[in-house]
């Protein structure tokens, strides 16, 4: 029984079939990713993990309970973080403000008055923030408006807002989208430094083959809204029904 | 000091020293001289600059961190000065319990507006935020002040009358609004040096007082952690719903407190002028607030109240100023050049003040963007840079820091 099992979800837009019959099972403590070529139902696949979609049929079950019907933030304090295709921070804010947040929210819920109390004076999350800043290597940049940024710091620092909530599980959109080579390479060390340091399920959706090789321990293809194979990586190199859905029936 | 840092104490402090020095401050012109006409130090003036702060504050605290921009926000103004004047009809003339009262009703009735108006954001909950007020406006007008059940008294607006029960009402105790018998309309002393002449007025220092402690409540809620995740909601809604968090609660509690503000500076206007009008609640005086803040700089802490005292002053001042003035002003010229001038800044002042106005508006948002306090800053700036000419910043390889929200 995985972390996150998902059975027999479909989701139709008016006369596509985004997703057929999905079925996939995350194992704790695992690197998944999940590839396929454009159009294979990937973000919508994520969007239904997440609360933003609401699959027309079938299962999403997180840790034995479901999350079908839940609000994002619900489902995010259940223990699923995510990461964006494009880096979604705090632009408006400094980079502390932006790492403050989380820590409030892990600590106080979804929703708490606290409009009296100074953000200064809250010792634990300034801590907490200060901390999970230095393992990503940005205390130098706390007070930065984090708009400024680098987009490599950008994803850097919306990984460690999501790693400061200590989720059970980290969903990666594409993490590496439109990066130059060595700033793939970056992101990769940072994710296998990620993982090493704690446990932790990864659900990576990815393009890049060279990303997904390098960090996965198990591979799922979708190919037309479908899972194609699910195997490890070993295997799927080789698979030519992989090769097919990638490159066409000629290869 | 009171929780604050040491920037936010020297804030508060230059605050109050403006609030509590206002009759010596904005009184700088002789009495008898020509220029005594700019001079706004005068009770009912300093009383509207005082109670258009803080409405401006409670504003700002929706829009300036949320970025939900209320259209609406006089109807709560507006409920405020009914409720109090209920208050003063049915109780007695004091302000205390009126003003009590024009708060919590306002917050209800925010409570009300705020839920469905919030449903949507952007444009669409602007217009339904307007759509309320323009509502409560009507019902005020007219709808609730038929002979069978008259809530408001329509045009003729809600006022205390003789045969009022006023059960608390004591001999002996002022027939105006008084706090323990300290009537608001009079001055506890009138200060005459040389030639100026300054007015210390009841009514004034209690709404200055009232101010200042609204204000240092504004700050301590923009240092909270209540504060950051307003401003995570103008920032970026989707990241705040992915974090774990549900941005409904807080704009609807922000929503709640600014229209709470609302309610106050209405409920003070009624305890300086025991009199409600429908006029109140219309949709130009939700518009005026939205100016207010805009101008001052919204988001700050400092600029709604200067965008208030800016506005208002230039409502009360310029408004006055007519033809024969500016004949006095222009009589060095030759005769025909006197008539030109006059000609030509005429649309300008008297009645024409909003021309004045919007110009300085649109002025104000071309080129500080972000209002009254940018220009202060700018200015600072200068002062700063020439002050240490060798230490010139290099923006390229010193990212810019972000600018402290109270700047």
């Amino acid at each position: 029984m995985g972390i996150l099992e998902v059975k027999g979800v479909n989701k139709r837009f008016g006369g596509l079939q985004a997703l057929g019959d999905v079925n996939l099972s995350v194992e704790e403590n695992t690197v998944h990713a999940i590839i396929g070529p454009n159009g294979a139902g990937k973000s919508t696949l994520l969007n239904c993990l997440v609360g933003k979609l609401i699959p027309d049929t079938g299962s999403v079950m997180f840790d034995g309970r479901s999350v079908l019907g839940r609000t994002p933030y619900e489902i995010n304090q259940m223990g699923i973080s995510r990461v964006f295709q494009t880096p979604e921070i705090f632009g408006d804010l400094t980079v502390f403000e932006n790492m403050v947040i989380p820590a409030f929210a892990k600590r106080d819920g979804a929703f708490r008055m606290h409009a009296f109390e100074s953000v200064a004076r809250e010792q634990d999350i300034v801590e907490r923030a200060q901390q999970m800043l230095e393992e990503v290597n940005m205390l130098d940049k706390l007070h930065m408006h984090s708009a400024s940024l680098s987009r490599g710091d950008k994803r850097r620092l919306e990984m460690a807002m999501c790693l400061l909530q200590e989720p059970r599980l980290l969903l990666l959109d594409e993490p590496t989208a439109g990066m130059a080579r060595a700033d793939t390479n970056n992101t990769i060390d940072l994710l296998k430094e990620i993982k090493q340091k704690r446990d932790i399920t990864i659900c990576i959706i990815e393009h890049d083959m060279h990303v997904v090789f390098s960090l996965a321990d198990r591979i799922t293809v979708l190919a037309q809204g479908s899972p194609l194979v699910e195997d490890s990586p070993e295997n799927i190199r080789g698979n030519p029904k992989v090769r097919e859905a990638y490159l066409g029936e000629a290869a | 000091m009171l929780g604050l840092n040491s920037k936010d104490t020297m804030l508060l402090i230059v605050v109050a020293f403006l609030a509590l020095a206002a009759p010596f401050l904005l009184n700088p012109f002789p009495t008898n001289s020509s220029l005594a006409q700019f001079n706004a130090g005068y009770p009912d003036l300093m009383q509207r600059f005082a109670i258009f702060g803080i409405f401006a504050i409670g504003f700002n605290i929706l829009f300036g961190l949320t970025g939900y921009l209320s259209f609406g926000h006089a109807a709560f103004l507006g409920v405020g000065s009914y409720a109090a004047v209920w208050m003063f009809k049915l109780l007695s003339y004091n302000v205390i319990p009126a003003i009590i009262l024009a708060v919590i009703v306002a917050g209800l009735f925010s409570v009300l507006i705020g839920y469905v108006s919030l449903r949507r954001s952007g444009i669409y909950f602007s217009i339904l935020t307007l759509a309320f007020a323009q509502m409560s406006f009507a019902l005020a007008y007219s709808v609730l002040s038929n002979p069978k059940f008259n809530l408001t008294n329509g045009e003729t607006g809600l006022q205390v009358y003789g045969d009022d029960p006023q059960i608390l009402h004591r001999e002996g105790l002022p027939d105006v609004p008084h706090l323990f018998g300290w009537a608001m309309r009079d001055n506890f002393l009138e200060l005459e040096v040389a030639g100026w002449e300054f007015t210390f007025n009841n009514g004034y220092y209690l709404c200055a007082v009232i101010l200042l402690v609204v204000f240092y409540l504004a700050i301590r809620l923009f240092r909270s952690p209540f504060g950051l995740m307003l401003r995570a909601v103008k920032s970026n809604q989707q990241r705040l719903n992915y974090t774990g968090l549900n941005p409904k609660p807080y704009t609807l509690a922000a929503f709640i407190i600014s229209g709470m503000y609302a309610g106050l500076a209405g409920g003070l206007l009624a305890a300086m002028d025991p009199l409600a009008g429908a006029e109140r609640m219309q949709w130009t005086a939700s518009g005026e607030v939205v100016l207010m803040t805009i101008l001052g700089g919204a988001g700050t802490l400092i600029g709604p109240v200067l965008g208030a005292g800016f506005i208002k002053y230039f409502e009360n001042i310029f408004s006055k100023i007519n033809d024969n003035v500016l004949h006095q002003w222009f009589a060095f010229l030759p005769d025909g050049m006197e008539d030109f001038m006059v000609f030509i800044v005429h649309p300008f002042v008297g009645k024409g003040w909003h021309l004045t106005l919007g110009i300085l508006f649109m002025l104000v948002v071309t080129f500080l963007p972000g209002g009254l306090v940018e220009g202060g800053q700018r200015i600072a700036r200068l002062f700063r840079r020439r002050g240490k000419k060798t230490d010139t910043p290099d923006p390229e390889h010193h990212p810019k820091e972000t600018p402290h929200v109270a700047e």
